[in-house]
């Protein structure tokens, strides 16, 4: 009777509507109130956004407190309360703002764009960016939802990531084909090297037990220790370059713009949201999704019901893996055509934290890696117009997956009741009879 | 202390869990809830211990009204409760569990666990309930673990001590010394509310009775005037038959031959001693024994999930000992688990889903790749008309239904496909006796089909009634096979390892072997404890 290890907030795919009571928010506002008791009860998504709109004020009290002008309009509140108020209100607001013109669109250039037929490639940027940014993100967050509903932890979406992008690079360059056909070998080749990067984890904790979390992490540095050999050796260096540099992917196998030539975003957004749908179809739909997510919500009633357990841990760690691995392909063909030795960034983490922020269902990674994209994207743009530094973007981020991860303190702070008595059980899980 | 609950109503969506429920527990009572699977009783108890928030009523403490708004204002208030499905921490010790939420502090930041363990220990020495303090609580049995939940009841001063189906886990022995432990503390001066399903614990210790039915008060008594059978029709609202000719079973060929088994439990200790048995296709063949013996491990040999050490398991003249659980249950092979919550349910899932949990992958419910969730939901809407499976949707979460109805699901599920060999591990743990007596009549038509049955249970009248023979089981053995008219006390001097015919010779001389070697053995059984 060994407990699991219970991840961030596993839940099924399958929404569970569970029966709610009435709260008595304690909160005057009307809208808190109807917060809390329309929505809140077996609904995380309530708890979700609450956390944005906390982790949002956290950032306006930070950037108060951080910002000499407004501390000292704030150091006189109380012989001037209304300029300390503006300061922060203007301060605040200017921030805010750059972060949703530089991610999303600027109102008045839509404006002038739709009156005058100009300048559509300037309004449409900051979006494109948001898309092109949220991409792998979306992919590699899919990757590690599918591994935690399955109880699997899959910390090596990372080092996944550049193995699919190793495969994909080679296919991209090695290999001359028409280009609809060299593509769709690239995507395969991104499958293939994330699948193989996987598949050693999963092979190992069913064969001999070894924990997957470990195996993981340490293969994100054998992984990105073999990319640093690559790189700097045939046949992937590019020839005549001092720095460490692959060679680039061919043109046929790099993904189109959608937008025209001058907008980022290409078909990698197109193949994540496929990619959403045929994981979401998966869990839902299909056997083996099925046994995926029976394993993952109670193993030992898994395996009394004939379900092969070692047989699942492999094949989450497969697909797990393969996902990673088109995230990296979706890297280096949508944007930057060679590898680097800090190819992939941060993806492969940022993953994680996407995936816990949509509750591990396709939709929510979906949303949930849009808004980290579009955060990303908007802190550039913001750090660029107001010279506030990017960090504050980190800590907005931070605080929103601190909140979701302990959905108790956003229950705390606005007075909401606890979900139905039920779930409470589920998390406490009993033996009785 | 005396609690009165007042027009308590609470509602699920459309289904009045709680239609209007008065009732009053005075001081030094033992009050017996009794009703339906599904009937609202702990949903009741959930009500007045905090966890759930009622839609109306009043609950009035010594006749002041309170309102509790989480379970620590009730345990605040003197209430303490015992749940159906327990609420410990399996990797804590008993100490720390039983000080869960209040632990004691010493220089205000650190666990003063020399004074948990004190006080685990002078609790359990008051009240007579012997525990390990620093044992780990998932590595005990279940009644342990029930002992537990009461210490951690009563270490709050609990002075209204709710037991919500607290004897549905425990043997005859265990039980008897929990109405030992509740007499005693009601002789003190604490109420206690009891929930359970066996008639024969109501007149054994209940002062008074409620029943309820369909959420409402259907009726109250005394428990020294009313009869089993006034117990049973008042619960289920119809005439229940309690006891039950089930007809002579026609055996044929055996399907299951089980021969030297040799199984050691997942610690490694021995638990099934080179057992034999037969079980014929159209009999029920139960088995008797004090829980521990061995029975959990025989089964879980049988079913695919512990490899045995040695021995053959044959089904229909096939060998199948270290078959894989999937392999058992391709071959025809049925497995109702003894704990529904551990191995035979996914709480977060539908019942629909958990209705299918072992044949997901098999027609109707899939073709090919693509699970049909029609299929899968027809299945579920027949199942819970004919098992009485209390839910408003197939699509709820089974997390959401009475112990009972989960019960149901799990019994449904097995019984729903073709059978070659049933094995039964308390089938009817938590079931109403409307609901045991027509699991029963499915298990029996089960046999009478032909199927070969094998019942393991820890209700001696389940064994009696069900069994066409009676095998008992003793330290991994089985001590004898005999008909079932020999006699509860025949029986019960079995189940303790003595031969009521030949007490004096029957342990060294039943099986081959010299002395030493089964004295030996002897030593090895469970790290060679006595029992
Ligand atoms: N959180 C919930 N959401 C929806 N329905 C619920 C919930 N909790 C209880 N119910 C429903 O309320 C009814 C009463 O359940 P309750 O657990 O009180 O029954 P019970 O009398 O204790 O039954 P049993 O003897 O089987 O334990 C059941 O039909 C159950 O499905
Ligand atoms: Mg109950």
């Amino acid at each position: 009777m060994t407990e699991r290890i219970v991840g961030p907030e596993l839940e099924l795919v399958s929404d569970s509507e569970t029966g709610g009571k009435k709260g008595v928010g304690l909160s005057p506002s009307g809208l808190l109130r109807s917060l809390n008791s329309s929505f809140a009860y077996g609904r995380p998504w309530a708890i979700t956004l609450l956390a944005i709109v906390t982790a949002l004020i956290a950032g306006a009290v930070l950037l108060t407190v951080t910002t000499p002008a407004t501390l000292q309009a704030w150091g006189s509140f109380f012989s001037n309360p209304i300029g300390a108020l503006s300061a922060t209100w203007f301060l605040v607001g200017d921030v805010y703002r750059d972060i949703f013109t530089g991610s999303i669109v600027d109102p008045p250039a839509l404006f002038q764009a739709i009156t005058t037929g100009q300048g559509w490639v300037a309004v449409l940027t900051p979006l494109s960016e948001t898309l092109t940014q949220a991409t792998p993100l979306i992919i590699a967050g899919l990757a590690v939802a599918v591994g935690f509903q399955s109880g699997v932890f899959n910390i090596g979406a990372q080092g996944q990531i550049i193995a699919g992008a190793i495969c994909a690079s080679y296919a991209g360059w090695a290999i001359q084909l028409p280009s609809p056909i060299h593509l769709a070998l690239t995507v395969a080749a991104g499958l293939a090297g994330g699948a193989i990067a996987g598949f050693i984890p999963g092979i190992l904790k069913a064969k001999t037990g070894a924990h997957e979390v470990i195996v993981t992490i340490m293969l994100n540095y054998v992984i990105l220790n073999f990319l640093l050999y690559l790189l700097t050796n045939r046949p992937f260096r590019q020839p005549g370059q001092s720095n460490a540099i692959s060679r680039p992917v061919d043109a046929s196998a790099q993904l189109p713009h959608l937008l025209g030539s001058a907008l980022p975003a290409n078909l990698g957004i197109v193949l994540a949201l496929v990619a959403a749908y045929l994981v979401s179809w998966f869990m839902k739909r299909s056997t083996l999704g099925f046994s995926f997510l029976i394993m993952g919500a109670n193993p030992t009633a898994g395996r009394t019901a004939g379900i092969d357990s070692k047989r699942v841990t492999v094949l989450v760690m497969v697909i797990s893996g393969a996902l990673a691995g088109l995230a990296g392909m979706v890297i280096l063909s949508g944007s930057t055509l060679m590898l680097t030795s800090g190819f992939g960034g941060n993806v492969g983490f940022d993953a994680i934290t996407v995936a816990l922020l949509g509750r591990n269902r396709p939709l929510g990674v979906v949303l949930a890696a849009l808004l980290f994209g579009a955060l990303d994207v908007g802190g550039r743009a913001m750090e660029a117009a107001t010279g506030v530094p990017v960090d504050l973007i980190s800590v907005i981020q931070a605080i929103i997956v601190l909140l979701v991860a302990a959905p108790a303190l956003v229950r705390e702070i606005y007075r909401l009741k606890a979900t139905s008595l039920r779930s409470v059980e589920l998390g406490t899980r009993g033996w009785g009879a | 202390m005396r609690v009165d609950l007042e027009g308590i109503t609470k509602s699920f969506g459309s289904l009045l869990a709680n239609d209007l429920v008065s009732l009053t527990v005075n001081p030094g009572e033992i009050h017996c809830i009794l009703g339906e699977n599904g009937a609202g009783k702990s949903t009741l108890m959930n009500v007045l211990f905090g966890m759930i928030e009622p839609d109306a009523g009043e609950i009035r403490v010594d006749g002041k009204p309170v309102r509790f708004t989480s379970p620590r204002e009730a345990i605040a208030s003197g209430i303490g409760m015992v749940h159906q499905h327990f609420m410990l921490v399996p990797v804590f010790t008993v100490a720390e569990n039983a000080v869960l939420g209040f632990e004691p502090v010493k220089k205000r930041v650190l666990l003063d666990r020399a004074l948990s363990r004190r006080k685990v220990l002078e609790l359990s020495e008051a009240y007579g309930l012997a525990v390990d303090p620093d044992a780990i609580v998932g590595d005990l049995p279940i009644g342990m673990q029930q002992r537990v939940e009461i210490l951690k009841a009563l270490g709050h001063d609990a002075r209204l001590l709710i037991l919500d189906e607290p004897t549905a886990v425990l043997t005859l022995q265990e039980t008897e010394a929990l109405f030992k432990i509740m007499r005693s503390l009601a002789d003190s001066g604490r109420s206690i509310m009891f929930i359970t399903h066996k008639l024969k614990e109501v007149a054994a210790v209940a002062d008074r009775v409620t029943v309820l039915r369909r959420g409402r008060v259907a009726g109250q008594g005394d428990p020294k005037t009313l009869t089993e059978r006034e117990l049973a029709s008042m619960i289920v609202g119809r005439d229940v038959q309690l006891d039950v000719d089930w007809g002579k079973p026609k055996p044929s060929r055996a399907v299951l031959s089980v021969r030297d088994l040799t199984v050691y439990d997942e610690r490694g200790a021995l638990a099934v001693d080179r057992l034999n048995l037969e079980v014929r296709a159209g009999e029920i063949v139960s088995i008797a024994g004090v829980d521990g013996n061995g029975q959990t491990e025989l089964v879980r040999s049988l079913v695919g999930l512990l490899p045995p050490h040695s021995g053959s398991i044959e089904l229909d003249g096939k060998p199948v000992a270290g078959a894989s659980p999937r392999k058992m249950i391709e071959l025809g092979v049925g497995h109702i688990p003894e704990d529904r919550q551990v191995d035979g349910l996914v709480l977060p899932m539908s019942i629909a889903e958990n209705l299918v949990l072992d044949l997901y992958s098999r027609k109707p419910f899939a073709t090919g790749w693509r699970r049909d969730l029609r299929a899968i939901e027809e299945n579920a809407e027949r199942l819970v008309e004919e098992f009485d499976i209390r839910t408003q949707s197939v699509n709820a979460p089974v997390a959401n239904l009475s112990g009972g109805n989960q019960q149901k699901v799990v019994v449904a599920r097995e019984l729903s496909r073709e059978l070659v060999l049933l094995v039964a591990s308390q089938p009817t743990r938590g079931l109403d006796v409307g609901s045991i007596e027509y699991i029963h009549r499915r298990i029996v038509a089960a046999r009478d089909a032909g199927v070969a049955v094998l019942l393991v249970s820890a209700e001696l009248d389940e064994v009696l009634s069900l069994g066409d023979r009676v095998a008992v089981m003793h330290r991994g053995k089985i001590v004898d096979v005999v008909n079932p008219d020999v006699g509860r006390d025949h029986i019960g001097l079995l189940m303790t390892g003595v031969q009521p015919s030949a007490a004096e010779n029957s342990r060294t001389d039943s099986r081959p072997g010299s002395g030493a070697t089964e004295r030996l053995r002897e030593l090895e059984w469970r790290g060679g404890g006595d029992d």
